[in-house]
């Protein structure tokens, strides 16, 4: 991400950097404007060539812009997208190199599946035989060879989904562009139909890029996720990197939960930070440098799973707080604890209830937190 | 499901007595031989000399034909022009006019037909003295006139079937190769169809029923069957009407019903494939 | 993202843009067609008939084809002349005739509006609430005069109101009255084509708002202590008044410039507007005085639209 150059060599946060591999499509400084609303705001992006590229935000976030403007449905009102090298800004959808599959799936209701698998490749003029052929290998992959005949209000809704995506793959495009995918299916299916997702996209080796508002679906499937939010995006890497690497109070914040203070920097050294937290009335050390001006805002953010909490007082010096249990939800796999600070200020702790005859923490215990101090995220953003 | 009130129950048996009861009636007295239709004559009833007597009536056959053309033109007409005033409506946003382009289509429906009429009649009148077209008037005139007010009534049925249809089904199309032209008539035709059928049979039944305004707009020479039976009733009950009513709402009523049963029977075999498909999820 | 702004653009080739270029236009050309041929027509044979009328009403009655004066003359030296006669509309609201007509028209069209809401709401009510067997096929057998023709459902009452038709039979028959009353060609029998003619236009409405009322709104009335009646007065009825409102419009419109109805069973003193225009134009053959009613009746309608909207608006703010 974009960073002071001046304090770029003293951040030695870490994150993953596999930069490198080949381009397939490029998004080069597009805004969309609607009236006087920007959906997307010069926003910058390389998708690699084969892989799945999950652009995640809440609904409003112009992900879905971004992506009708790569299948052609919408003109950038600025900047040029470029797929494989070739521009296709002007390009018309129905020229364009890319498939999509509808958030509704758009099956369309008086064809047959048969038909509708077969519609793309009646377009291109492909010989009667070939298309036979093809949907057949696409219905196979898709499991539904049997179905054919059948007509989309005779499917299931994970039918309807497969169908939809044999459709979009029939063309064999080099691009296929998801448009919440599994959202129309309920939670188990749409389990299983991750891995199916992925599987098939192995197998073909097809780029994706899918638009999803559930971060889990996001990093389940996405070898690279894009965090947009109001219009731009804030941050592109793995789930490892948007999950334990978060740039911003505002991906943070989006992804999973968190706790967020606001601080200040006291120590700044090239290996190691302390920064003073009000909220929680400590210093806390950070076993990393950080790039940022010293007398800049942070935020600490630490994930509830990796704070431990103890009713003793740890071993350690540093990273140790005190507090009292004030709610506790117990899930089966863990449990969850909100603890009140001194500060009047909450913290929020989950532990994995590895043994069946645990020690239980009850209510208005008084208990010890800690954590290690590479667990801590600092962000400047 | 709740018991009915009595008090509404009653109402509705009154309310349907009073629709059906005078249709009846005239069914009932289209077998009468007397000729003074409503006075019985059980020794010669019930008589088939009406319907007789109204197939050896060529003014009669003739206007039907006249009425039927008309109305199988005026719905064709109808049609286009209130798809295409839909789709503009519907896809096109906000485009110059749009205002009075939305009046125009909408007003012909709660106009007096009496209004309508004469105010065709007169533009025809003016037309003619100034560029010599329509000539007269009589079949043309009077399929402008009703193509005209019709149309309004198939760009509301087209209409709410457009905005109601999922946009993506034609990007889908677009993006799977198809270009615009094509996904009209690939995709898009084939969904308001339904819509398109029935916007025609609205428009064929309204231009069939038509006495007012084709009594404006026609000239001498074309009589439509409405114009006919109303120069008729004018002077009182006449058992060849009753006869002709006869057919015409037998005729109407089986179109009527036998789709909507079909309609009806194809919802609820639908209805249940859907059903059907819905389970293998669970699977 | 700092790397995507190195190196220079991918040459864009000129295929595609070329074609996407000519696709725009021949859009362009699809766009001009679909909203310029039913406008078109539209403007042809709605809106300049209606400037012609208008023309028309300004003008006066002359013994030519077509009868009326021209209201642009030139005068020999060529100034161009301009004859407007307002007179046409001074002369039909002044006179007894046409105001007695004008007001007729809406005292018939309003009291029918009246009773087929008061038969009409009932009847939706109950195919409403019908168990959903029944529910389809009342609701079609009250669709189906909609399409069965208007001019012979309204002929059927002549045969039924006549002097010795069924009507007067039964009255007789039920010692009601001594000798056959004289129904046809009377107000009454004007009044019962209309509530006959327009019920379905009044029920329709109606039942779509009937149907599509949330019952638990109902059980939570009564569950809150509502009697039935109370539940109808304070729930039913406020919830379905858009549903009144759209009958009343679809009956009461119509019903204003109803011609064949008064002419087939109104007598010669059931003057209504729609009877009086068409009178006007073929028998005395004053276009301009028919052209100036019309033109008022149009006024008054749309006087009465605007003035239903404002009150459902309100009542939507309210």
């Amino acid at each position: 991400m974009t960073t002071d150059s001046g304090a770029a060599s003293r951040d030695s946060r870490p994150a993953s950097t596999e930069a490198g591999r080949d381009t397939y499509v490029r998004i080069d400084r597009v805004t969309k404007k609607f009236g006087a609303f920007t959906a997307v705001r010069q926003v910058s992006l390389d998708i690699r060539r084969g892989e799945i590229f999950c652009l995640l935000g809440g609904s409003g976030c112009g992900k879905t812009t971004l992506l009708r403007m790569l299948a052609g449905f919408e003109q950038p009102t600025e900047g040029r997208l470029y797929i494989d090298g070739v521009d296709v800004t002007d390009v018309p959808p129905y020229e364009r190199p890319v498939n999509m599959m509808f958030q509704s799936y758009a099956l369309f209701p008086h064809m047959s599946v048969f038909e509708n698998v077969a519609f793309g490749l009646k377009q291109d003029r492909v010989p009667k035989a070939e298309i036979r052929d093809r949907v057949a290998e696409m219905l196979a992959l898709v499991q539904l060879q049997d179905y054919g005949a059948r007509k989309p209000h005779q499917l299931s809704g994970g039918q309807r989904q497969r169908v939809a995506l044999a459709r979009a793959l029939a063309k064999r495009p080099k691009l296929l562009l998801l448009d919440e995918p599994l959202g129309a299916l309920d939670k188990k299916l749409r389990e299983r139909t991750q891995f199916e997702l992925v599987g098939i996209q192995e197998k073909l080796g097809v780029t994706f890029v899918i638009v999803t508002h559930d971060q889990e679906e996001a990093m389940v499937l996405g070898t690279r996720i894009g965090v947009m939010h109001a219009g731009e995006i804030l941050q592109v890497g793995t789930p490892t990197d948007i999950y334990e690497y978060p740039t911003s109070r505002y991906v943070a914040d989006f992804i999973g939960s968190v706790n967020l203070y606001e601080g200040r920097i006291v120590e700044d050294e090239p290996d190691h930070v302390r920064i003073e937290v009000p909220d929680m009335a400590t210093t806390v050390y950070v076993d990393h440098g950080i790039a940022a001006p010293p007398t800049a805002e942070v935020a600490v953010a630490i994930r509830p799973e990796k704070i431990h909490i103890t009713p003793y007082k740890p071993l350690e010096a540093e990273n140790v707080v005190r507090g009292t249990i004030q709610e506790i939800a117990y899930l089966g796999d863990n449990s969850r604890y909100v603890v009140r600070l001194d500060t009047g200020k909450v913290v929020r702790v989950t532990r994995p209830n590895v043994y069946r005859h645990d020690e239980r923490l009850a209510w208005d215990d008084s208990v010890w937190m800690h954590w290690h101090p590479s667990s801590i995220v600092v962000v400047t953003r | 499901m709740r018991k009915l009130s009595p008090l509404v129950l009653a109402m509705l048996v009154l309310g349907f007595a009073f629709l059906y009861l005078p249709i009846l009636a005239m069914i009932v007295y289209s077998f009468n031989a007397s000729r003074l239709v409503t006075v019985w004559d059980a020794a010669n009833s019930p008589t088939l000399k009406w319907y007789g007597e109204l197939f050896a009536n060529d003014q009669i056959l003739e206007a039907a034909r006249l009425s039927f053309e008309i109305a199988a033109l005026t719905a064709t007409g109808a049609v286009v022009l209130g798809t295409l005033a839909a789709f503009a409506l519907v896809r096109y946003g906000a485009f110059g006019g749009r205002a009075l382009f939305t009046g125009l289509t909408t007003a012909p429906m709660v106009l007096p037909e009496v209004i309508t009429g004469l105010s065709l009649l007169l533009l025809f009148v003016a037309l003619e003295s100034m560029i010599g077209w329509p000539a007269g008037r009589g079949q043309l005139t009077t399929t402008i006139a009703h193509v005209t007010f019709t149309a309004a009534y198939v760009v509301v049925v087209v209409q709410s079937r457009l905005a109601t249809m999922d946009r993506s089904l034609e990007e889908a199309a677009m993006d799977l190769g198809a270009r615009p032209w094509k996904v009209f008539f690939v995709v898009t035709l084939p969904i308001i169809a339904p819509a398109i059928a029935s916007g025609w049979l609205l428009a064929f039944i309204l231009s069939w029923d038509d006495v007012v305004i084709a009594s404006f707009v026609s000239g001498p020479g074309s009589t439509t069957l409405p114009m006919l039976i109303f120069s008729k009733v004018r002077l009182g009950v006449s058992p060849d009407i009753n006869a002709l009513a006869t057919i015409l709402v037998l005729i109407v009523s089986t179109v009527v019903v036998g789709l909507g049963l079909l309609l009806y029977r194809r919802e609820r075999q639908r209805q249940r494939e859907v059903r059907a498909a819905v389970a293998a999820d669970s699977r | 993202m700092s790397a995507t702004a190195r190196g220079p653009r991918a040459a864009a080739p000129g295929a595609p843009l070329r074609g996407a270029l000519a696709t725009g236009a021949r859009l362009g050309l699809a766009r001009r067609l679909v909203i310029g041929l039913p406008y078109f027509w539209l403007l042809l044979f709605f809106l300049v008939p209606f400037l012609i009328v208008l023309k028309i009403s300004l003008s006066t009655t002359a013994l030519r084809l077509p009868p009326y004066e021209p209201l642009v003359t030139w005068a020999a030296d060529g100034v161009m002349q301009v004859k407007l006669h307002w007179s046409n509309f001074g002369f039909v609201l002044g006179d007894e005739l046409y105001r007695t007509a004008l007001l007729n028209s809406i005292e018939i069209a309003g009291v029918s509006t009246l009773i087929c809401l008061l038969i009409g709401y009932p009847m939706a009510y109950g195919i409403a609430r019908a168990p959903s067997a029944w529910r389809n096929v009342l609701f079609l057998l009250v669709a189906l005069p909609f399409f069965t023709s208007f001019l012979l459902r309204v002929y059927a009452w002549i045969g039924l109101l006549g002097r010795n038709g069924p009507v007067n039979d039964l009255l007789l028959a039920l010692g009601l009255v001594d000798q056959p009353l004289q129904l046809l060609q009377t107000d009454f029998a004007v009044y019962v084509g209309m509530v006959y003619s327009y019920l379905p236009f009044m029920v329709l409405p109606l039942y779509a708002a009937i149907e599509k009322l949330d019952l638990t709104l109902l059980e939570a009335a009564a569950d809150l202590g509502a009697r039935p009646v109370k539940t109808f007065f304070t729930v039913t009825l406020p919830l379905t008044k858009e549903g009144i409102f759209a009958g009343c419009l679809l009956v009461f419109i119509p019903a204003v410039g109803e011609f064949v109805i008064p002419a087939l069973l109104g007598g010669p003193d059931t003057l209504m507007i729609g009877r009086v225009v068409w009178d006007e134009f073929f028998s005395n053959r004053d276009w301009p005085i028919a052209s100036a009613i019309a033109i008022l009746m149009l006024v008054l309608l749309l006087g009465f639209v605007v003035l239903l909207q404002r009150l459902q608006s309100r009542e939507g703010r309210a």
